[in-house]
């Protein structure tokens, strides 16, 4: 891991990801994985703001004084943010009505505040850019790993295909309403965590 | 007219708690929720910010960014619709709020302002506040409601986190798995908190 522009691509995947270690964004995380659809618009959502917020916040850098830096940061995220809004409301109307307030709180999304002044700051625009997309691809890891799970087993289908044969259409899968309400959201990322820290036991708190 | 409100407050305390149901304000809600008294902190300091910006973003929104709302300046600008501005004026009103709050505690009430310490900037990052006012525009609620609103989702949203900092403290004397302390317990506690929320589901007054 001597290339500074791998490690901060790969690095936030398993070793540093913003959900499970960090705990950076899980807000939205949690809110928007009942369906794989609205996960993946919202991953992409997401990447595309974190991606060209730390890029121009580490373009201004030098210039930002460090007393009124969040106010800025601030400003620049929410007009990406707005930016975003309005492609989804012109392109995919539908899921831009599920996600409803949801779009919105990419602005507190804690993720993109989090990189902006953790790395965005320091560091030069392109070595941002791959650190927003690593950061990104961690995120949409989580959440549509998420989804996956609450979509095929909250309501036996897969991106709104139908895999498992639920039994009010005369199947034989019983779907698992628990998945679909919001504790289910809570009980699958606490396992990840779970999983992940067994799995790389480095990353355990010491509480 | 008062039976209204105090439906709307209790929905939003128990019912369509911001913490439990919508997921807003999590970041702070795993991070702050270790000892019961910072958790009392964070927690009044929300509901009182919350009970200030809802309302505040209510009237930015009637009377500044609401299609039509411009009237009062100029009949001419009747067409006018600054709706998309939303996000930016919300989240400028709400960080403006926070650094004026601040102040005046620090002026007036040093022992409060001693008391929330570093919670208070932390605030304005904190989703449950921009996510009170989003909800407050989307389902079109009047100046009272959004003040009901604003103070309901805070107490409901402080009463979450002191909750879960009272388990989290009890907690210390168990034996969890390795893998599992820390962040990963605090997930499935708070669904288990979740799930007992679900009971006020359907309650009207």
């Amino acid at each position: 891991m001597a290339n500074p522009a791998r490690e901060a691509l790969l690095d936030p995947l398993f070793n540093n990801n913003p959900i499970t270690l960090q705990v950076l964004g899980i807000c939205s995380a949690l809110a928007v994985t009942t369906k794989m659809d609205t996960a993946v618009v919202m991953s992409i959502a997401v990447i595309a703001v974190l991606t060209f917020s730390n890029f121009f916040v580490s373009l201004i850098r030098n210039q930002i004084p460090t007393n009124i830096r969040i106010i800025i940061q601030l400003t620049i995220i929410a007009s990406l943010v707005i930016v975003t809004d309005q492609i989804l409301k012109a392109y995919v109307f539908e899921i831009s009505k599920q996600l409803s307030v949801f779009v919105g709180l990419i602005i507190t999304n804690c993720i993109i505040m989090g990189r902006a002044e953790a790395f965005a700051m320091q560091n030069p625009p392109v070595l941002s850019i791959v650190d927003a997309l690593g950061n990104g691809l961690g995120y949409s890891l989580i959440l549509l790993m998420t989804a996956a799970i609450r979509e095929v087993f909250g309501s036996g289908k897969f991106y709104g295909i139908p895999v498992l044969p639920i039994v009010s259409e005369g199947g034989w899968y019983t779907p698992n309403g628990l998945l679909v309400l919001s504790p289910g959201a809570f009980f699958i990322i606490g396992f990840f965590i779970w999983a992940l820290r067994t799995w790389k036991p480095d990353q355990v708190e010491a509480d | 007219m008062l039976e209204s409100y105090l439906n709307l407050a209790v929905k939003a305390i128990f019912v369509e708690n911001m913490a439990l149901a919508f997921f807003l304000g999590m970041c702070s809600f795993v991070a702050v929720s270790r000892k019961v008294e910072t958790a009392i902190g964070l927690g009044s300091a929300v509901v009182f910010v919350l009970v200030v910006t809802v309302p505040l973003n209510n009237l930015v929104y009637v009377y500044l960014l609401k299609p039509g709302a411009l009237v009062w300046l100029d009949p001419s600008l009747a067409e006018q619709d600054l709706t998309f501005l939303g996000f930016l004026t919300y989240i400028g009103t709400i960080a403006a709020m926070v650094q004026i709050v601040e102040m005046t505690l620090d002026r007036f009430f040093p022992a409060l302002y001693n008391a929330l310490g570093v919670f208070l900037p932390l605030i304005a990052v904190n989703c449950a506040i921009l996510g009170a006012s989003l909800f407050m525009v989307e389902r079109n609620y009047t100046f009272g409601e959004s003040l009901v609103f604003g103070f309901g989702s805070g107490v409901g949203w402080a009463l979450a986190i002191v909750a879960l900092a009272g388990i989290r403290e009890r907690l210390r004397y168990s034996n969890i798995p390795v893998g599992l302390r820390g962040l990963g317990i605090t997930f499935l506690l708070t669904g288990l908190m979740a799930m007992g929320f679900m009971a006020f589901a359907g309650i009207q007054l």
